[in-house]
């Protein structure tokens, strides 16, 4: 479903990506990178850090870490099935954890926007190392359309 | 040091600081605890970095939920006097309205102590208790 050893065309939409997903200053804190913008899988990646680790005597990353991941992951996989960015907020996030993450490796965190109504978005995701197949956790999410100003204010390509 | 003997520590000397310390996500959220009696609350000081939404501007929601997330396992520590962290197995927020720059506090219920598992409930608030921002509710694997 993902493929992490994107061309050089992916690479400059995932670059693109960057500025808007870095808008957000916990994205930025916690360093959330853009891996893949495709419409069916909008995958972001955090790193290995010793400040993100939850368990000190396992060097396990904390959940709080993956619900930040897939809560950003949700939001951004709902622009990619968007023809222009409309301003949201999750209205819920349930997150299941599957298995811990290996300490030293990077998580990322994939999602898909499966329906779209003019009011609400349903999403769903996974975190993992390798592959959403064997996840570290998965999610499922509603967001809801809000009234205001976007954040993104211009159409990124790769949305619909 | 075990977690049973730094949670005996915090209430002995009424210092926090060291078992939020030893968990480095919850030291770089800077969390803090408040216990009164039989009452817990844990907080959230509001930093810059926390901000998910820089336009409203709005705390991110996984920086809330994060945080629900580290409040509940705190509880966890102080109320079951645990040797080991408890593991959460599914977690499930609530938005209920937007996170503001502010500070946020956060008090557990526990629904359920079960021998394996505990099922809590974790109101996030910020004017008031009345007017939860978020709410968390999660099973806990206490041990194993």
């Amino acid at each position: 479903m993902t493929d992490t050893t994107a061309t050089s065309a992916e690479q400059d939409l995932v670059a693109r990506w960057q500025k808007y997903i870095h808008a957000s200053p916990y994205n930025r804190e916690l360093g959330v990178l853009p891996q893949a913008a495709q419409p069916d899988w909008f995958v972001l990646k955090v790193d290995y850090k010793d400040f993100l680790v939850g368990d000190p005597k396992t060097g396990v990353i904390h959940g709080g870490v993956i619900t930040a991941l897939l809560d950003a992951a949700c939001g951004f996989s709902i622009f990619m099935k968007l023809p222009e960015i409309k301003p949201m907020a999750t209205l819920d996030l349930r997150m299941d954890y599957l298995k811990p993450a290996t300490p030293g490796r990077a998580i990322l965190g994939g999602a898909v926007c499966y329906k779209l109504t003019s009011e609400l978005a349903f999403v769903r995701g996974a975190a993992y190392h390798e592959t959403p197949d064997d996840p570290i956790a998965m999610a499922v999410g509603i967001y809801m359309f809000t009234s205001g100003r976007p954040v993104i204010t211009e159409k990124v390509e790769g949305m619909q | 040091m075990s977690w049973a003997e730094r949670i005996n520590q915090a209430c002995t000397n009424n210092d926090w600081r060291p078992l939020i310390d030893a968990v480095p996500f919850a030291r770089f959220l800077d969390l803090r605890i408040d216990v009164k009696g039989e009452e817990f609350t844990c907080i959230l000081p509001f930093q810059e970095k926390l901000i998910g939404n820089p336009i409203l501007p709005a705390l991110h929601g996984g920086a809330t939920g994060g945080f629900l997330e580290c409040a509940g396992i705190f509880y966890l520590l102080w109320h079951m006097d645990s040797q080991e962290l408890p593991k959460t197995i599914d977690f499930s927020i609530d938005y209920l309205r937007s996170g503001r720059p502010k500070d946020t506090y956060a008090n557990v219920f526990m629904v359920k102590q079960g021998q394996r598992v505990a099922n809590l409930r974790i109101q996030a608030w910020q004017e008031s208790p009345d007017k939860p921002i978020a709410l968390g509710h999660g099973n806990f694997m206490l041990r194993g």
